[in-house]
């Protein structure tokens, strides 16, 4: 993965607009928050090959970044976006790292189904 | 020191890396000396947040990192029989509750173990943790209790001490040292920051660092203080 160039993601992003995608959306900060510290508050959401078809895609704001979907009826965000790639599958990976190298936030978007 | 003969010793945990920290002596022992052991891993860790930053892996290809690590896991243990259960990291609690206890069942027919590893049910912190254990100890149950083989469980919540006690199966497994440190350096995308930690304390000699490699602790599972009357 690279660091997120605005531009560069922009177009990405363009590029699967208007079309049935697959959707990979996930936040963690971790099983184990609690554990280490008891006054953590542990949340999380996780989604995965859900089929949507966007109108508009965009990314906003300096690193860590937004990424945000406008979908007919709803709305797709992740917050915290700090890499991308677009992989050997022709899939648009994004993900934010935070400063330990553990992944917080992913949003991933792909023609084709993501692995089980 | 050899560890007392088991006919077969079945390992079950849900994530690659599991095994490591807290049972991969005690494996390298029982193998040293002859006993089959089977593990069976049931996720491969797709879930896990170590990736770095700079990125080295991607959550799509995480899994496939892991499993490599898992099999090289299982090679620094000398373990033949490792399996791939094929469900998703971070799901196991939301699978169907039976058909997870049948997977345990079909692996105890199978194995026929005398000694069943895995974590204790209530002590074991991560959700998948707990629904494994919860699987084992249900299959378990089923059994007649005079065919039931042996259970420990690996607990280290925060309030174990408090609520369970010390743990009362300690193996000393100092002979394999260096099999436990493969096994934990195996599994070095997950590990890295634990393991640059405990070089730095080995290398201070810190007692407890050094306590990795000396003992591994495990709880046998209380009947009588079942988590649950029945399932």
């Amino acid at each position: 993965m690279e660091q997120v160039q605005v531009g560069k993601l922009q177009v990405l992003l363009d590029s699967f607009a208007n079309k049935d995608v697959f959707l990979h959306l996930e936040t963690t900060n971790g099983a184990y928050a609690s554990h280490f510290d008891e006054t953590v508050f542990n949340a999380g959401a996780f989604i995965r090959n859900i089929v949507v078809k966007y109108e508009l895609g965009k990314v906003a704001g300096d690193s860590p970044h937004r990424v945000g979907l406008k979908l007919p009826h709803g709305w797709v965000y992740a917050q915290g976006i700090t890499h991308f790639e677009m992989d050997e599958h022709g899939r648009l990976l994004m993900a934010g790292h935070d400063q330990t190298g553990k992944l917080a936030v992913a949003l991933q978007i792909s023609e084709t189904p993501f692995t089980y | 020191m050899n560890l007392p003969q088991e006919r077969h010793v079945l390992v079950v945990f849900p994530h690659p890396d599991d095994e490591a920290f807290g049972v991969s002596g005690t494996i390298s022992m029982y193998i040293k000396q002859g006993i089959p052991v089977t593990y069976a891993c049931l996720t491969l860790g797709e879930m896990g947040r170590n990736l770095g930053n700079p990125p080295f892996a991607t959550r799509e290809s995480l899994p496939h990192i892991r499993k490599q690590e898992l099999i090289a896991s299982a090679e620094a243990m000398g373990l033949t029989d490792l399996r791939m259960m094929g469900l998703r990291d971070k799901t196991v609690e939301f699978e169907d509750d039976e058909e997870m206890v049948e997977m345990m069942t079909k692996l105890i027919e199978e194995t026929n173990p005398s000694l069943i590893i895995t974590f204790y049910p209530e002590y074991a912190v991560h959700p998948d943790h707990e629904a494994t254990a919860r699987a084992v100890v249900r299959a378990v149950r089923r059994m007649d209790e005079t065919l039931r083989p042996k259970l420990y469980g690996l607990a280290f919540a925060n309030n174990t001490a408090a609520e369970l006690g010390e743990a009362d199966v300690i193996h000393d497994i100092q002979s394999v040292r260096e099999q436990k440190m493969g096994a934990m350096r195996a599994h070095i995308s997950q590990t890295a920051w634990m393991l640059a930690e405990m070089d730095k304390r080995l290398a201070a000699g810190e007692p407890e660092a050094e306590n990795w490699f000396t003992f591994e602790r495990f709880y046998t599972y209380r009947w009588h203080e079942d988590f649950e009357k029945l399932f």
